[in-house]
């Protein structure tokens, strides 16, 4: 049986003592939530920590309220399953709630939240292993080593962000609110991220999600999301579009917002396909090209499920198919090879 | 220098990892446990109250087999710790029977045959349970659906899919 | 006379086991604990060939907690599942062959600290240059590639070679020449349960262990040569198997180590491999490249067929020898082929073994074969259907390689799933993106020749009768969900005209049960039920009697139904099967019998005749519907239609779910299933995550066709159903992706890349090696011993 190692089992009486504690442990501490991720990684070594500071059972972190001042309240320890069936998300971001209703399985969104998934730690075929195979492999610079061993040359982490939920709050302009040891901050969600499998996070570690908040303007969009991987269940997103679009009366694109996860390290934003979209009215042709534009900026490497060169082409048909969708647009088969020929 | 203020608990379990009482409650029943604060529910369930019904496939969550039930919810044990389980009603596979009568489910994944090496049952089992509780008559697709969580290497699912159903309906034998 | 009306017979009843296995009443292997056990732990080679200077294990032996720590010296006997490649070692004692290999192993107090102690044990190895692929072990020349030294030609574990029939002369009667390659690509049993085995030694020098096995006699034999123990001083116990497919039929190390540790320490030792473990040890499906050359006639009969396949088998032999043949053998019971020449090798490769997998051996020729014939049909304008129609094998036939052919029900396959799929109205006229399949198959219902050649019965059943009219069957089989062990009761209640609730089923303790060879090769209805009745026939010669004499009426007129022995004529006239037991008992004594099963002898006995024997051929045929969209190549399977020739359904609810289970496992392969490894010989993704199973989303309806041919070798009729179904679904659902868009995808998985290529013409074709093959063993039917090859 694999098994944790042992640890200190914290659990935070609030959400401020909570961010006081990973203050004072330090490094050698990591707060945990639903577990779904952490638990995993701790038996598999990638996540070392001495000091388990659990969030699970904050009252601060629950809650869905759709009417606060500014706007959609999600509380970051809500699970998976609560957003991906709440009524007024399903009403107003359908998006967020296939996403949330896309991660892993069903027991697993019953216990992992909402929190956890926008901040899941990047994937990599070469690190998301046991501690036996990366020793075989050769530690990589994630863990324990100092090369990549998707790109030997990189500098970088190339490990892939692999959030359902996190492109889909991008595209809506969300915000994300800390709790720290100076208090509250807000920070679009946007700004949250960056491209480094190692840093992708741009919060401090003491910092701790306490919700999301989807601003008002983002009521009156249209929202999609689409998510490519092998099976229906369990598997993480190898190329997942958010896209959200505000449309006038007459049908002219106002503004629009696509994300790409799973191609990068981070949530990668196309606005070279929004620009084309946005002050017309989206037809075939535009969707063509910002569907063109947006495959130009994904980078899949060969460390996730699917073979990398299919899932760059499938980029374009996925954004395609995502934009169509919000504007209402039937698209047609590619007329490809004809059948074999008839006896 | 930044404040120490550390929790009593954090001193205890610095002195040698210390074991902890666990109160659980599981299939009705108060069980009263001392073990180490690392063990999942999963190797508690197994290896200190000695319910072995509940197996295990991977201990990661990517395969569904020692799914449980924590406060009415499809759950896996390997993922969730034995001190996150306390004031909770926990339910086993060997929980599912009520005075000594097999649950309606278990009933129908025998008259089905929807049992081959059965190692994977108990987790489809509670898994199923779950669905009816609060979807009596789910569709086919729905069956789909909530057991797409739990792998079988046996049966193809299908006879697992006709005995939730059976069940559902009623029509399952004693 | 044989019996066409049956009582318990193919009736759809409740497993034996089915409630405890509903009620988590069912103990697997991981379930057991023992007072005093010690925990176990493998130390595994990170390299995939090496040489191993040292090994120090002091520093872990001196761990507070640990009670044994033990290296290859302490087993240095050698084992292995075929008597002719006994090449593994418990621990490797000079080299590793694979990542994962292990090298120690320790018995401590908890398994934390077992895993604890392995950090503590220092092996220097000498790299060695690792070879990887079916091309780097036929190009090996240095010795330092070499990986085995027993074997002639560095890594040539085996290479065969038949020519049945003229094939020179078949080719030259043919109009057209086909000539195609394939690949397979391997894959892994992936059983939920991961491997576990328990070892008690004492207190009178005798060892017990309890194993998730599904040959417990083959490793009670390995146990015994390993640990230099008579096999009298052993008792194997095979808990029920948590899913097996193959995977858990060779003795394994973990289980030689935990019988060595429970020696070393006189206390119980567990093991539980972990799931990245488990695919470690795989002994799953090898990679297999396939040449195919076959000449038809231009109305699409066969003429002659030449076959080649090179097989990467891993580190180690495992079943191998049996595979390389299998991977040749069956082509020939499908349909009439009147030349046919084999060739194929088996190579070393610096991976996990490969072994026996659901099929064995066959599931790749067969994809080859079908997805081949599709091609011919299109290409000669004939349905594909019809091609295969026009020349089924005859019943009580005997095949160009000798194999001998009993009941085939291979047309009614054919055409029961045609109907039912209502192939004629969809073949070529779905819309682009959508289309369906056919493929057919057959395979063997047991092995005809054991694994160690010997003259005992391949199974062997023993009937206790209590005084109250209890009936215990013992049997060495194992059920691994099966249901072999409903099998039993079915086969002795329909014997006896009683419930099958009333029959005790005891299986797979070697102590206790006679042998049964194991859950392989889908021999366990057929030799186990044949040895039941066997047995239930001669307590019947001393039941009948003492019922006619207590009835006073002749034993002709008697039969056994109801629970009772009573009159065929005045049914009222009966007495009760526990009054009888008792009265039989009071005149002969203690009652019990035993019953023995060998399979038939086979036609041809040139070298290598003895894979594909079988008492008899099941068959199967089955069309696949689905949809592939070409812009992203994502297949949805709509339905499956299956049709299998079980001889007869002991159970329904038994074969469809033996049926279904294999169209499931048939599914993964084909779409997307693989055991791949990196450049370093690492495997790529030893998980359950990334080892892509299907679940209940992806797994399409399945329509299950029984066809009952009353096959005269089965009990009550009965063939194999375990594995034979998988084989069709395979080319398939190759097949019906040609008919969607008009793509071959000659290469297992079918992957959505692969579709994108080969739809934008960019998919390279197979790419097979040059190989010297040895001159071919020559036979045809009639004749007598063969040429004898060397190799």
């Amino acid at each position: 049986m694999l098994r944790l190692p042992e640890f200190n089992y914290i659990r935070a009486k609030s959400l401020k003592q909570a961010g006081r504690l990973l203050a004072d442990l330090g490094p050698e501490a990591m707060a945990v939530a639903g577990g779904t991720d952490v638990y995993p990684k701790m038996k598999r070594g990638q996540f070392t920590p001495r000091h388990l500071v659990s969030l699970r059972f904050l009252s601060e972190l629950r809650g869905i309220r759709p009417g606060t001042k500014d706007g959609m309240w999600i509380g970051a320890g809500e699970t998976l399953t609560a957003v991906s069936q709440n009524p007024a998300v399903n009403k107003l971001f359908p998006a967020l709630a296939h996403a949330a209703g896309s991660v892993s399985t069903p027991q697993l969104r019953n216990v992992g939240t909402i929190g956890g998934n926008v901040f899941v730690d990047t994937r990599c075929n070469y690190y998301d292993q046991t501690f036996f195979w990366r020793q075989a492999a050769g530690f990589c610079m994630k863990k324990d080593g100092d090369i990549c061993l998707v790109a030997p040359k990189s500098k970088m982490c190339l490990a892939v962000f692999s959030s359902d939920t996190a492109p889909v709050l991008v595209s809506l302009g969300a915000v994300a609110t800390f709790s720290g040891p100076n208090g509250l901050r807000r920070v679009l969600f946007d700004e949250c991220y960056r491209d480094d499998g190692i840093n992708f996070l741009t919060k401090q570690s003491n910092e701790v999600l306490q919700g999301i908040s989807i601003p008002r303007p983002a009521f009156g969009q249209r929202n999609v999301y689409l998510k490519l991987r092998r099976r229906g269940s369990f598997d993480f997103p190898v190329l997942g579009v958010a896209a959200a679009m505000q449309f006038n009366p007459k049908g002219v694109c106002l503004s629009s917002k696509i994300v790409l996860t799973a191609v990068a390290s981070a949530p990668v934003v196309v606005d070279e396909a929004a620009h084309l979209l946005e002050g017309k009215t989206v037809t075939r042709d535009a969707i063509e090209a910002a569907a063109e534009a947006a495959a130009k900026v994904s980078h899949p490497v060969d460390n996730a499920d699917l073979d990398y060169w299919y899932r760059k082409r499938m980029t374009k048909v996925y954004v395609k198919r995502a934009l169509a969708e919000l504007a209402g647009i039937q698209l047609e088969l590619e007329k490809g090879a004809v059948k074999p020929r008839q006896i | 220098m930044p404040k120490r203020k550390k929790s009593s608990k954090t001193d205890a379990a610095q002195k040698g990892w210390a074991k902890r009482l666990l109160r659980l409650k599981v299939n009705g029943e108060i069980k009263e446990v001392a073990t180490e604060t690392s063990k999942t529910l999963l190797e508690v369930l197994r290896e200190d109250l000695n319910l072995t019904g509940t197996k295990h496939g991977c201990e990661l969550g990517e395969c569904g087999t020692c799914t449980v039930l924590i406060n009415g919810d499809a759950v896996l044990s390997c993922l969730v710790l034995g001190v996150e389980s306390e004031d909770a009603e926990i339910v086993t596979v060997e929980g599912l029977m009520r005075d000594s009568q097999p649950h309606p489910l278990q009933r129908a994944f025998a008259d089905l045959g929807a049992t081959q090496c059965g190692y994977c049952i108990p987790g489809i089992l509670l898994t199923a349970k779950v669905l009816l509780d609060k979807n009596p008559h789910p569709t086919r697709d729905e069956v789909r659906e909530a057991l797409s969580g739990n792998l079988c290497r046996c049966t193809g699912y299908t006879k697992i899919l006709e005995a939730v159903e059976l069940a559902a309906r009623g029509e399952e034998g004693q | 006379m044989r019996k066409k009306a049956f009582s318990v017979i193919g009736k759809p009843l409740r497993k034996v086991d089915a409630m405890a296995k509903c009620t988590g009443d069912t103990r697997y292997a991981d379930d057991i604990e023992l007072p005093r056990m010690l925990y176990a732990k493998l130390l595994r080679s990170p390299y995939p060939h090496a040489r191993i200077r040292s090994i120090h294990t002091e520093r872990a032996a001196q761990l507070e907690g640990v009670s044994a720590v033990i290296t290859g010296k302490d087993l240095p006997e050698k084992f292995g599942i075929m008597p002719s490649t006994q090449d593994e070692e418990a621990l490797a004692v000079e080299k590793v062959r694979y990542v994962g290999d292990p090298v120690a192993a320790v018995a401590a107090s908890s398994e934390a600290l077992a895993e604890q102690a392995l950090t503590l044990i220092d092996v220097d190895y000498e790299i060695l240059k690792p070879v990887l692929s079916i091309e780097e072990a036929l190009a090996s020349k240095e010795e330092s590639e070499r990986i085995h030294s027993w074997n002639r030609r560095a890594n040539i574990q085996k290479a065969v070679s038949f020519e049945f029939g003229d094939v020179v002369v078949g080719f030259a009667r043919a109009d057209e020449i086909f000539e195609d390659t394939f690949f397979f690509q391997g894959n892994t049993h992936l059983p939920m349960e991961q491997y576990c085995a328990m070892a008690q030694y004492g207190p009178q020098d005798k060892l017990t262990l309890w194993s998730s096995t599904q040959t417990p006699h083959y490793l009670h034999r390995a146990l015994s040569k390993v640990l230099g123990l008579p096999m009298s001083r052993i008792r194997v116990i095979a808990t029920p198997v948590g899913g097996g497919f193959g995977g858990k039929s060779d003795p394994f190390s973990h289980e030689i180590c935990v019988a060595k540790l429970a020696m070393i320490t006189g206390r119980p030792v567990k093991i539980t491999l972990t799931r990245e473990e488990s695919f470690y040890v795989h002994r799953g499906r090898h990679p297999v490249k396939m040449w195919v050359k076959t000449g038809v006639k231009k109305d699409g009969t066969l003429q002659a067929m030449h076959f080649r396949s090179f097989l990467d088998g891993g580190g180690y032999s495992s079943y191998g020898l049996a595979t390389v043949y299998y991977t040749g053998a069956l082509q020939t019971v499908t349909y009439k082929l009147p030349a046919y020449k084999f060739e194929g090798v088996r190579l070393f490769t610096n991976k996990p073994p490969c072994g026996p997998k659901r099929g064995h051996g066959t599931p790749q020729p067969r994809f080859a074969l079908e997805v081949q014939l599709d091609k011919i049909a299109e290409k000669l304008g004939i349905d594909p259907i019809d091609l295969r129609l026009k020349q089924l094998v005859d019943p009580n036939s005997i095949t160009v390689n000798g194999l001998r052919i009993s009941t085939t029900g291979l047309r009614e396959c054919i055409e029961k799933v045609a109907a039912r799929a209502d192939w004629k109205k969809k073949f070529h006229q779905l819309p682009y993106g959508r289309g369906i399949g056919f493929a057919a198959s057959s395979y063997i219902s047991g092995a005809g020749l054991p694994i160690y050649r010997n003259e005992m019965p391949h199974s062997g059943v023993q009937i206790r009768l209590d005084r109250g009219g209890g009936i215990t069957v013992f049997c060495g089989s194992i059920d691994i969900g099966q249901g072999s062990d409903s099998i039993l009761a079915y086969a002795v209640a329909e014997e006896f005209g009683i419930d099958p609730a009333d029959i005790r089923v005891v299986t797979a303790d070697t102590d206790l049960t006679p042998v049964d060879l194991g859950s392989y090769s889908s021999r366990v209805t057929v030799m186990t039920g044949n040895a039941a009745i066997q047995a239930c026939g001669k307590l019947k010669e001393i039941l009948l009697p003492v019922a006619g004499e207590a009835l006073e009426l002749p034993v002709d007129d008697l039969e056994m139904a109801e629970g009772q022995l009573r009159s065929r004529s005045y049914p009222k006239r009966a007495i009760s099967f526990a009054e009888c037991v008792e009265k039989a008992e009071g005149k002969f004594g203690t009652l019990g019998a035993t019953g023995s099963y060998s399979p038939p002898k086979h036609p041809a006995n040139f070298k290598g005749s003895g894979v594909g024997p079988t008492p008899s051929y099941s068959y199967t045929t089955s069309i696949v519907e689905l949809s592939c969209d070409p812009e992203t190549a994502d297949i949805k399977l709509h339905k499956i239609w299956i049709a299998h020739d079980c001889g007869r359904a002991f159970n329904p609810l038994l074969v469809e779910g033996q049926v279904e289970g294999s169209v499931y496992m048939a599914l993964g392969e084909v779409l997307m299933e693989e055991q791949v490894f990196r450049k370093s010989g690492l495997h790529k993704y030893p998980s359950i995550l990334e080892y892509k199973s299907p679940t209940t989303l992806e797994t399409p309806p399945i329509e299950t066709i029984l066809v009952e041919t009353d096959d005269p070798e089965g009990p009550f009729g009965a063939k194999e159903a375990g594995q034979g179904p998988l084989l069709p679904v395979i080319p398939a659902v190759a097949n019906a992706l040609y008919d969607a868009i008009g793509v071959r995808i000659d290469e297992i998985p079918i992957t959505p890349d692969k579709i994108l290529r080969a739809l934008e013409g960019r998919l390279k074709s197979v790419s097979v090696p040059w190989f010297d093959f040895p001159p071919p063993i020559k036979w045809q039917p009639g004749d007598g011993v063969g040429v004898q090859q060397k190799s």
